[in-house]
Parts: C-alpha cells; sequence; structure tokens
C-alpha cells in the first residue's frame, strides 16, 4: 500500500508487487483459456488478459476496507483486489471450497472480507452498489473509498448517468473505472457509444481523465489522485482506460459464433505488442528495478500458484444437494 | 394502547428504529417534506446526513440502498409509489433477490424498500399497481403487506431489523386509517397470519387493504344471510403462514381469495394453489379469486370500482359457494 499517493510514480517494491499481481492474473486467465478449450471447465469465461494493468494500478491504492465492484471480466479485478486464488478457481470449478461456495461462478466472484462486493452478470449493475457503499462510507468518514470497474458497453446504461449526478452532488468517495476495451460484447464500441466516454463526467462537473490502460505506471498514477480526493472527501473522480481483451468477449465464443468474426488478427496483433505485462517487465530491467533472475523467480512462483489453485479446485468436493435451498435469507 | 392513523404508525415506527440504531439511514424521492407523511418530520429530527432526498433516479436508488447495507447500514429507501420500483427493478430482482444466494452466504442487507400500492383514487394506471406478486416471485425478498395501524407499525420495525431485504408496501389510500396501537415496543413477526374473525363456513383470505373489505363482507354475510366467514390475514407474504390457511380451509372446506393484485399469477392464485395441492380433501367447493382483472388501472372513478374487489363482489361470491351448503 502506498504511503504517500501524491508520488507520481510507484516504488520499485510497489512495482515488482504489481508486476507480480499481473503476471498471475495473466497466468490464471491463459490457465482457464486452454481448460476451457480442453473442456475442463463446466462454463465459458471471460478473460481479463490485456487488462490486467487497470485493475491492478487501480487496486494498488486500495485496502481492504475500501469497496469494488466488477463486471462479468471480473477474476483480474478479484486477484487485484487480494482475492484469494485458491478460493477463485475452486468457484470457476464449482466447488463447495470456492469463495462463493458455488453458488456463483465464474462471472460472480465475491469476497465481501475483503471488500470485493461482487462481479455482475448485469452490465453496468455494479455502478449503483458502488454508489451506496461510498455514501455509506462517507457517512461513517473513516476514508474510506468505493469504486466501480464497468466496461464502455456499460457506459451507456442510464444507471451510469444517475450515479454520477447523485455522486458529484452528495460529494461521494466514489472512483468510476471505465475499462474502454473498444468492445461492448460483440459490438465494436465506436457504433454503440456517441462522444467521448470520459466527457459524461464533465458534464457533472466530475474530474476526469483518459489514460492508457496498458501502461501501469500511468493507470497507477490515474488511480493515486482519484483514491486521494476521494479519501479527503472531496468526491468522485472518473477515469477512463484504453486497453484491449487479448481473448474474446467469452471464451465460448469459437463455438457460437460459427466463425463470423467482429475484429482483425491485424488489430489483435497490434495490442499483444502493446501488452502492459511486456512493458512493465521491460521497464523493470531497463531501469534495474528487478534482474533476469527475478523475473524469472516471480514467474515459477505465480506459475506454482496457478498450479496449486487447480489442483485444489479439482481435488475439492462439489456442493451438497441441501445447498441449493441455502442462503436465500439471512 | 392509543388509536393512531396507519401513517402515523409508521411514522412512529422509523422514530423509534431511528432512535435505537444509530446506523439505519432513509432516503428516497421527496423523503425530506414526504408526500403521505410517513416519513415526516425526520429530517427535522435526525438530520440530514440521515434523512437524504435522492435525485429522481429509481435504477440507482435500489441498488445503492444494497451497496450502503453491505457497507455497515441499515437502509430504508423509499420508492414513493410502487409503480417507480419497476423503474428500479434491475437492482431488486437481479441483486437484492439474489446477492446473498450468489456469495453463498456472505452478503447481508437488511434493506426495506418501502412503497404505496393500490387503486381506488383516479390516480390512474402508473400510480396505482399492486406488485407484491412479483416480488413473491423473486424468491430472495421478504414482503409485508399490513392491514392495520398496529401491523403496520411491528411490520416496519421487522422489516427494519431483517437482515435481508424486505419490501414495506403500504395502501396508498389508507394512511388514514385508524385502529389501536399497543404503547412500548414491537414486532409484528413474519409469517404469523392474524385471524381477524372466527367462522365455520367458509375462509377468506384478504391481503393488505382488502382486509377491512373482507371483515365487511363477513359482516353482512352473517347478520343477512347467516353465514360465517373466517377472515385470515396473512399479513407478510413471504413468508406466507401456511398453516393457518390451511387449517382454516380443514375447518371451513371453502376458500375465497381477496388480493387487489392482476389475477394471473397473482397472490391469490398462490394461495389457491398450495390449498389445492395440500387441502384438496377437505374441499367442499372451488377456490373462488376476488381480483383486479388482467387491465390496467382505469382512471374513470366507476370503471376503477367495477374492477376492484368490493364488498359487494366479495358478498355475492361468497354466497354462490355456500349456496349448496349441506
Amino acid at each position: 500500500m502506498k504511503e504517500n499517493p501524491g508520488d507520481n510514480r510507484p516504488s520499485s517494491a510497489e512495482r515488482l508487487a504489481m508486476y507480480e499481481r499481473m503476471l498471475l492474473i495473466r497466468r490464471v486467465e491463459e490457465r482457464l483459456g486452454a481448460d476451457f478449450k480442453a473442456g475442463k471447465l463446466i462454463a465459458g469465461v471471460h478473460l481479463y488478459s490485456g487488462q490486467e494493468a487497470v485493475g491492478v494500478g487501480v487496486c494498488q491504492h486500495l485496502r481492504d476496507a475500501d469497496w469494488i465492484a466488477s463486471n462479468h471480466r471480473g477474476h483480474g479485478h478479484f486477484l487485484a483486489k487480494g482475492g484469494d486464488v485458491r478460493a477463485m478457481m475452486a468457484e470457476i470449478h464449482a466447488k463447495v471450497t470456492g469463495v462463493c461456495k458455488g453458488m456463483g461462478g465464474t462471472m460472480h466472484v465475491a469476497d465481501l472480507s475483503k471488500g470485493i462486493l461482487g462481479a455482475n452478470g448485469i452490465v453496468g449493475g455494479g455502478i449503483s452498489l458502488i454508489c451506496g457503499a461510498a455514501y455509506s462510507q462517507s457517512l461513517q468518514g473513516d476514508g474510506g473509498v468505493s469504486v466501480a470497474f464497468f466496461g464502455d458497453g456499460a457506459s451507456t446504461q442510464g444507471v451510469m448517468s444517475e450515479a454520477l449526478n447523485l455522486s458529484a452532488l452528495w460529494k461521494l468517495p466514489m472512483i468510476f473505472i471505465c475499462e474502454n476495451n473498444l468492445f461492448s460484447e460483440f459490438s465494436r464500441s465506436d457504433t454503440v457509444v456517441a462522444g467521448r466516454i470520459v466527457d459524461r463526467a464533465g458534464a457533472y462537473g466530475v474530474p476526469g481523465v483518459q489514460v492508457d490502460g496498458n501502461d501501469l505506471d500511468a493507470v497507477w498514477a490515474a488511480a493515486s489522485q482519484a483514491v486521494q480526493r476521494a479519501r479527503n472527501g472531496e468526491g468522485p473522480s472518473f477515469i477512463e482506460a484504453f486497453t484491449y481483451r487479448m481473448s474474446g468477449h467469452v471464451e465460448a465464443e469459437t463455438g457460437f459464433l460459427q466463425g463470423a468474426k467482429y475484429r482483425s488478427e491485424e488489430e489483435v496483433q497490434s495490442w499483444v505488442e502493446r501488452d502492459p505485462i511486456q512493458r512493465q517487465m521491460a521497464q523493470l530491467l531497463s531501469t534495474q528495478q528487478a534482474t533476469l533472475d527475478q523475473l524469472t523467480d516471480i514467474e515459477a512462483r505465480v506459475l506454482a500458484q496457478v498450479e496449486d489453485a487447480v489442483q485444489f479446485a479439482i481435488d475439492s468436493p462439489p456442493p451438497p444437494p441441501e445447498q441449493a435451498l441455502q442462503f436465500m435469507f439471512a | 394502547m392509543a388509536k393512531k392513523r396507519i401513517i402515523q404508525a409508521i411514522n412512529e415506527a422509523l422514530v423509534e428504529e431511528m432512535t435505537r440504531d444509530e446506523r439505519v439511514i432513509l432516503f428516497g424521492e421527496d423523503v425530506e417534506i414526504s408526500l403521505f407523511g410517513d416519513t415526516r418530520g425526520l429530517s427535522q429530527r435526525f438530520g440530514p446526513s440521515r434523512i437524504r432526498n435522492t435525485p429522481i433516479s429509481e435504477t440507482l436508488i435500489t441498488g445503492m440502498a444494497l451497496g450502503a447495507a453491505a457497507a455497515g447500514h441499515r437502509v430504508v429507501a423509499h420508492m414513493m409509489f410502487a409503480n417507480f420500483t419497476y423503474t428500479g427493478f434491475d437492482s431488486i430482482a437481479n441483486q437484492a433477490a439474489k446477492l446473498r444466494y450468489m456469495t453463498g452466504g456472505q452478503a447481508r442487507l437488511p434493506v426495506t424498500y418501502v412503497a404505496a400500492y393500490g387503486g381506488g383514487r383516479s390516480i390512474a394506471a402508473h400510480h396505482s399497481d399492486t406488485p407484491y406478486p412479483l416480488l413473491m416471485n423473486l424468491g430472495g425478498i421478504r414482503v409485508a403487506v399490513p392491514a392495520t395501524p398496529e401491523d403496520a407499525k411491528g411490520l416496519m420495525k421487522s422489516c427494519i431489523r431483517s437482515d435481508s431485504p424486505s419490501f414495506f408496501l403500504e395502501a396508498g389510500g389508507r394512511g388514514g386509517e385508524m385502529g389501536e396501537v399497543p404503547d412500548g415496543d414491537y414486532v409484528t413477526p413474519w409469517g404469523k397470519a392474524a385471524v381477524r374473525c372466527t367462522g365455520g363456513d367458509v375462509t377468506v383470505v384478504a391481503i393488505g387493504s382488502m382486509v377491512k373489505l373482507a371483515m365487511a363482507a363477513a359482516e353482512v354475510l352473517r347478520n343477512e344471510h347467516s353465514i360465517h366467514v373466517e377472515v385470515i390475514d396473512p399479513r407478510t407474504l413471504v413468508p406466507l403462514d401456511e398453516d393457518c390457511i390451511l387449517s382454516s380451509v380443514e375447518k371451513t372446506g371453502r376458500l375465497v381469495l381477496v388480493d387487489e393484485s392482476r389475477d394471473s399469477c397473482s397472490a391469490a392464485s398462490h394461495i389457491a394453489a398450495i390449498v389445492a395441492d395440500k387441502a384438496f380433501g377437505s374441499l367442499r367447493a372451488p377456490i373462488r379469486r376476488v381480483t383486479v382483472p388482467d387491465v390496467a388501472m382505469p382512471y374513470a372513478p366507476n370503471l376503477e370500482r367495477l374492477v376492484m374487489p368490493s364488498v359487494e363482489r366479495i358478498v355475492a361470491t361468497i354466497q354462490q359457494l355456500t349456496d349448496s351448503r349441506p
């Protein structure tokens, strides 16, 4: 956690921690993608590969008591906020040891004890929840912050405008993180979204910035300012982070799209060349903040963690039948 | 005991619960001035941080209530007219009803949605709906529909103290009705029906504001036709006191349901299905429903009276059923 978020660059230690977390997300997602293709998963997964710098760069500034809400592409946010990789993997495998005991699954990983209010299958669904959490925090006056992660697709939901209006008026400690990955599911967002998304914030007097979402430093710095502003009681902020999903919308899509294309290989390749993890790796090495040996150790540690999580998930039992009728009421 | 109006009883419950627990907060459209009187005076008493007017943004309000509850408050979200909950229904159907289940029991969501329902005042189709059938179908929402000032106060307290999302539905046109309200702190329990009058010929289950009509019908039938009606007020629809209804039907052998929601998939048809399943052998006559036909609420008073359940319609329905009394 950053002691002085006014600094505009992360320390070397922070940078390494963020690198490891980004890599963990990537290797988890790659494993899930491979396991899906091999028929080892029960449902399609929406992978976060390519967007890791956004979740990690933002959550680096957050504490357990701060809240985040995520979307259907939620594995990355869950891990970035400190969610347990074993518990997430078991959840995706529908096991009773899962973080939600197998009741939510891949699109709904949540750990309320870590401030992860849930990943939402309703596009934009987390925005109102986070607005409420931010209101609660503002009343408690403990400097807590609430962050809504959503995509360019959610920017066209009415609730985003409603939340901008109210959070600005009430000066809530809320941060809007729009991960603009250029696609609203299978539609190019420039065909369904008018104008610049960040300008919606300006219309409500909410400070908004656009950043390169594949540049960890840029995300980290923008989030640092937004978090500071929220903790100081100065109100909400909006960050539009341009990024790209290296995988498709959902891993099952090759099946149901039946060969239909919605983006070109050239476009995907051009974003692979802007891989946020590769960029961070190059920076760590070129600025001598890490050695190749250190990075190799991190890679090995991450792979072992992923393997352990998968094995834990496979070895865990499914939920017992009686659980189908539990948990509806407190 | 003292005689109070329903709306006063609700107001008292809010004052007492906000005094009892400082985590209770309330927000919604125009709650500071209060259209119905239920939240009147709270703003002066508890201040702007606990009672707050929101923008007209129902989609946001319903979800905000849940987020604030997850983060530690006990939230009362006032939706004004029940029709406006449709605008905010995403978070009710997709979050409130499901969050606890889909997080494997992690989420504790003390939220009370308050809304005024029902017709009878020529405010037409966008201000007169009775939405509890939809809420019952969601599964994860508790639904309270008080018929008396006593229960209005006790059920509001039960809603606020519940760790699960609940709906408190107040009958829009009935806030001025008087009734005895006990002194001191009490709650009306979930899933415990009240038998409003006993009788051996026919069971009438009446919901919310329909209890008053059913009681009036029972009196007419007793005085003019010597038919003895047992009137049951379920008080909460989720959970529903099935045992009370079933044991009454086992005694009377006849069932009439009075419900001011539209007939298709109404609370009435749900209760009819339960009784047909579990007490078929006790029935000596078909189950009858007195509901609103599947139309929007008309504006013209004569048409509104025609579609709403009435004492006359309840009396006629019961007379038909009991014509063949042994």
